[in-house]
């Protein structure tokens, strides 16, 4: 259950930001995870309510963005969508790639009052 | 709760102990390194900040409503500190490795052997991650290793930050190969970057070919494979070059070792490739 730190890292930096903004509280979160992130939807949800208890966040809206994973063959250059670390490139099969979105794991904005 | 290590509560984070130590928290230490991290955090984000402000002044019709573009990516606490370590591994010439896997694929016993046959050359220290017990560390410190034990508590895999305090308190002496073991885990440690050179994950025979597929992002982050209980192959319907085929989909720069850390089987290529790297990160 690393989504717990994941939570907890999210409520710190909406703290940190609210506070330096001198705002009250967050009436809104905005989320980007990507699929190959490594972070279980499901299991973030799951925590969320008790991670925020008794912080800014606690009445917040949660919007996640999910950003696809994409990913380009290192043998034969195509760009193609992954959705898991093993897809090999369906062009030529390869599984030499470098992944160019998907990984992300960012708090993108905060609406604060 | 703690914000890092996703323990419970204040008195429920990670106790870094030496074997033979009084066992006592160090929880409010812990606590202190956030409130540093939380000072640097300030300081790099003075900019955006600003622009922040900006900002919320070409909106003041919206009253006190504002939007703050942040941008801030979640793991960059742990990434700083992580950063923080492998500076100060490389200043010592410290070779540090970050030991992965499921509870019970062999990482202790492949470390004792590891440790037993090579401390006459390499000057070994060892960071042991566990929920709970000072079982490994009192283990490794048999062997006359310098040693320390992080419990995690609830939490379920290593941060750069314990890591940092751990290595403060080990004392470790330039020159040297730092191996920490993390928690057991096939899946958190994956996204935790320590500091470390290279990250090894092990494997055993006994745990199913899919593995690496199953478990893609602790495949994917590592640089090594070690494949352990090579021994009891007779015993178990597994075929080694199927386990490879698998890790090889998710992450084709792997490299394999196939060893028994129990009968001492193939661990010299093991050896080889440690000296080896050691020299080489001496630059």
């Amino acid at each position: 259950m690393h989504e717990l730190s994941i939570a907890l890292g999210i409520v710190k930096i909406a703290e940190d930001e609210a506070a330096k903004a001198k705002a009250e509280r967050v009436t809104k979160i905005e989320l980007e995870i990507g699929v190959l992130s490594g972070i279980e939807l499901d299991s973030l949800n799951f925590i969320w309510e008790s991670a925020i208890k008794d912080t800014v966040l606690e009445f917040a809206e949660k919007e996640i963005v999910i950003i696809k994973g994409k990913g380009k063959c290192i043998d034969c250059d195509t760009e193609f969508e992954i959705e898991k670390l093993f897809d090999p490139c369906p062009y030529c099969n390869s599984y030499f790639k470098g992944i160019l979105q998907g990984k992300e794991l960012r708090v993108k904005a905060l609406e604060v009052i | 709760m703690c914000g890092t290590c996703g323990c419970g509560t204040e008195n429920n984070g990670p106790i870094i102990s030496k074997p033979g130590e009084k066992n006592h928290s160090h929880g409010d230490q812990h606590h202190g390194e956030h409130s540093h991290d939380e000072h640097h955090h300030h300081n790099g984000h003075s900019h955006s900040h600003e622009e922040h402000h900006n900002h919320s002044h070409t909106h003041e019709h919206d009253h006190n409503h504002k939007v703050l573009e942040i941008e801030q990516d979640i793991l960059q606490n742990n990434q700083l500190l992580a950063a923080r370590n492998r500076g100060y591994f490389e200043a010592k010439n410290i070779f540090a490795l970050n030991l992965v896997s499921s509870p019970g694929s062999g990482k202790t016993t492949l470390l004792e052997r590891t440790l037993a046959d090579l401390k006459a050359e390499i000057p070994f220290y060892v960071i042991e991650g566990d929920q709970q017990t000072l079982n490994d560390a009192n283990r490794i410190a048999a062997l006359d290793i310098p040693v320390i034990q992080i419990n995690t508590g609830k939490g379920c895999h290593l941060e750069s930050d314990m890591v940092y305090d751990a290595v403060k308190k080990l004392n470790v002496k330039d020159n040297s190969v730092l191996m920490i073991e993390n928690v057991g885990n096939l899946v958190c440690p994956s996204m935790f970057d320590l500091g470390e050179n290279k990250r090894i994950v092990i494997i055993s025979t006994t745990e199913g070919e899919d593995k690496p597929i199953k478990y893609p992002d602790m495949f994917y982050t590592s640089d090594i494979c070690i494949i352990n209980k090579i021994d009891l192959l007779p015993y178990v319907n597994i075929n080694v070059e199927n386990i490879k085929k698998y890790a090889l989909q998710v992450n084709p720069k792997l490299v394999f070792f196939e060893v028994s850390a129990t009968t001492g089987e193939g661990m010299d290529g093991w050896y080889q490739w440690l000296k080896k790297l050691k020299l080489e990160y001496k630059n």
